[in-house]
């Protein structure tokens, strides 16, 4: 066991990084979840689309040579802004298109409808960057200040890109709590999850918040999706499916519906799972390995399911159309 | 006699399309002509017994027989009959019940490896002796088995989850799908059970029985051309089978339940339906006909590998069961034809005829926007490879536009 212990700690960072994905990315699904009581399906590729966002808006900057004398954090930011508003927008326009003409329709007719939503945007996206780069498997540019690591110690080994990715998601899920919880338009967004109708007559304009709601969520999307593509730096049309999965079950894992639940659920599936990838073959002697993580992630969503269906943090799901 | 102008109008109609058919036997056209004489046959009115026989007429003689000049059509006709299959068995669980299945595509993997393990030599892997591949006698035994092991398998999934409310119960048999994905994946050791990600091949084919039977007629036939007729008339049977056993539980007390369920859960419960045992009941049919159709599947494939059992299959699936109408036989058969049709025939042929067009290179002069050599079309683009597109568009529109779908069931009053 002496090898299992001198890996811990760069598991956990493993780990941490990927949860922080993971509760960005669960963070949307939980929101529609909470105003909407439904799926949305099709976040995993809102996901992806910040991710191409991001990638483009770097081939840009490079091909008119302003990455190499901007100013990092510059591009970051710019890299960053560009794949929220952009997946913010998609996901409202997705809103409007695919579910907003099936309100008060049963609730698995719109998760049809997003589960084609889903579909439809994965080919979509693979049909524009087939036609205009004629390929849809890209590689984002690298960055310099990204590539370094810093040495830590002789059994930790942190790469700048890891930081990046967790400074990022805690200041913007600060931001997000700020929001929702202290602002005006936050207090509509929570009056509408818990009684769409109570707040309708109370002159909140539902289907505005709601829109905006999926925007918010959106931009959360499009985020993960661009620090995705930062910290793995391949991206394609199909790669969201799996993520957006394991967000969703983050996201049931600490409460649907409930903000703070999707962040732990993201953080305790991250680790989890960067702990199944490191450990299982070891404790398995070699039988079993990391190729078992993606099971891992899904057996833990069909035992929460199972067992524990209001999640982590669950609050009292409203009684709705069944 | 006007009554019997419909029928003689279809029964030229076929006739014309087949002559078509067999005049360009390389014509997508002709053969969707061909197939579209099934559905005609639905909406024209005429007796039922010259329906019956016309249909038939088509499915017995004339698409084996055009088949056997293209093979390609056989093809899609057998592919057609397992996607029929499965969008029936999908049916049962959707559209009769109500409960959304992703996972459908796991059970057809089931049957399938079923078969390719103990149907090829993989099975020596794990079990010592030789005795695999076993012969040929031995697939209709595993039909048998395979419906036997998808309505156990469907239990064992429906036990846990069916508590489960409607939108967690699809996550759940979508994470189901896949784990058995991962484990087909990844089952080549410790042990060597599914051989991972290369998949298994050779895989024995049925016996052909009735070789003896033919030769007696005095017909010699190569079993190349022999095969694709046989799994022809394997899946008609089997899609017939099916759509009789669905015919007569839907009109059965357990059909009245299962759409009591559907309706509305808590009446039907308070009425003394027994909800979860119904529901099993739904999980294990449809279950069991993917899996018996997973086993013709990887019979006719001689090679599978887990590629073949991906998620978009479910989602396929599903799009063929919305796009005919949930709950509505006609409609499956319908969805899985169409659906089948589209991807096979008609994004293919536009696919091809945009690689030619790509090849003369020739120039589009388009008013106010210039000339555009069409060699210039990136490769990328070609519309079969979007099936994704397709599915999600049918089923974005069909819940839209018509979520009832295109053939809605009759409701009896």
């Amino acid at each position: 066991m002496e090898l299992a212990l001198e890996i811990l700690p760069q598991v956990l960072l493993e780990g941490l990084v990927l949860g922080f994905m993971y509760a960005l990315i669960a963070l949307g699904y939980t929101m529609v979840y909470g105003v909407l009581e439904f799926i949305n399906f099709a976040h995993s590729e809102i996901f992806v689309l910040g991710a191409f966002v991001g990638v483009e808006v770097l081939f840009w900057l490079q091909d008119t040579g302003q990455l190499a004398v901007l100013h990092p954090v510059f591009v970051l930011s710019l890299v960053i802004a560009a794949g929220m508003l952009i997946s913010g927008l998609a996901a409202m326009a997705l809103e409007r298109v695919a579910y907003r003409p099936l309100q008060g329709s049963p609730r698995l007719v719109a998760l049809i409808s997003a589960i084609g939503a889903s579909f439809f945007l994965q080919d979509a996206l693979r049909l524009f960057e087939s036609l205009w780069r004629n390929t849809f498997y890209l590689n984002y540019p690298t960055l310099d200040v990204l590539d370094q690591v810093l040495p830590v110690a002789t059994t930790l080994v942190v790469p700048v890109k890891s930081l990046m990715v967790i400074a990022i998601s805690l200041l913007s899920m600060a931001g997000l709590f700020y929001f929702v919880n202290r602002t005006r338009i936050g207090t509509a967004i929570r009056a509408v999850a818990q009684d769409p109708e109570t707040a309708s007559l109370m002159g909140i304009p539902v289907n505005r918040v709601i829109a905006l709601t999926f925007f918010v969520g959106g931009a959360m999307g499009g985020l993960a999706g661009v620090l995705f593509g930062l910290h793995y730096s391949l991206v394609n049309p199909y790669s969201g499916f799996v993520p957006g999965l394991k967000a969703f079950t983050a996201a049931v894992l600490g409460g649907i519906g409930n903000i703070p639940g999707a962040m732990l659920g993201g953080m305790v599936l991250g680790l989890l799972e960067a702990f199944a990838a490191s450990y299982l073959s070891i404790l398995t002697d070699g039988a079993f390995g990391a190729e078992y993580k993606d099971v891992f992630a899904f057996l833990v969503l069909i035992t929460i399911l199972i067992f524990r269906p209001r999640g982590l943090l669950g609050e009292t799901v409203r009684e709705g159309r069944a | 006699m006007s009554s019997s102008l419909p029928s003689l109008g279809l029964f030229a109609y076929i006739a014309a399309s087949s002559v078509l058919a067999f005049i360009f036997p390389q014509s997508v056209l002709a053969f969707l002509l061909v197939e579209a004489s099934l559905l005609l046959l639905c909406y024209v009115p005429a007796p039922l017994k010259i329906k019956i026989y016309l249909a038939a007429l088509v499915l017995l003689i004339l698409i084996p027989f055009l088949g056997t000049f293209n093979g390609y059509y056989l093809e899609v006709a057998i592919q057609i009959g397992i996607y029929v299959a499965l969008a029936l068995g999908l049916n049962i669980v959707v559209g009769f019940v109500g409960l959304l299945n992703l996972g459908f595509v796991a059970f057809y993997a089931i049957g399938a490896y079923l078969w390719a393990i103990f149907g090829s030599p993989q099975a020596n892997e794990f079990i010592r002796g030789g005795f695999f591949p076993l012969s040929a006698n031995w697939f209709f035994l595993f039909l048998i088995f395979s419906i036997v092991v998808g309505a156990l398998t469907g239990t064992l999934l429906g036990l846990p989850v069916l508590r489960l409310r409607g939108d967690y119960l699809a996550i759940v048999t979508l994470g189901f799908a896949e784990v058995v994905r991962a484990l087909v994946n990844n089952l080549d050791k410790p042990i060597n059970i599914t051989n991972g990600p290369k998949g298994i091949s050779p895989i024995v084919k049925p016996p052909l029985f009735f070789k003896p039977w033919l030769q007696f007629l005095g017909l010699e036939i190569a079993d190349s051309t022999l095969y694709p007729l046989y799994f022809y008339f394997l899946i008609l049977v089997m899609a017939l089978l099916i759509i009789l056993i669905t015919r007569r539980l839907e009109d059965s007390r357990v059909g009245r339940a299962w759409k009591a369920i559907r309706e509305d859960e808590l009446a039907a419960s308070a009425m003394g339906v027994p909800v979860v045992r119904m529901k099993l009941f739904a999980f294990a049919v449809g279950a069991s006909f993917a899996s018996a159709v997973g086993v013709l599947f990887a019979a006719k494939q001689v090679f599978i590998n887990p590629e073949s059992f991906t998620f978009m299959e479910s989602i396929g699936v599903l799009a063929m069961v919305i796009l005919g109408g949930m709950g509505s036989i006609p409609g499956a058969i319908l969805g899985a034809t169409g659906v089948t049709i589209l991807n096979l025939q008609l994004l293919k042929g536009l696919s091809l005829w945009l690689n030619g067009l790509r090849q003369s290179g020739a120039e589009l002069t388009l008013p106010l926007l210039g000339s555009y050599s069409l060699s210039q079309l990136p490769a990328q683009f070609e519309p079969a490879k979007y099936e994704r597109m397709v599915f999600g568009l049918i089923l974005i529109l069909m819940m839209i536009f018509r979520p009832q779908g295109i053939l809605p069931p009759r409701r009896n009053r």
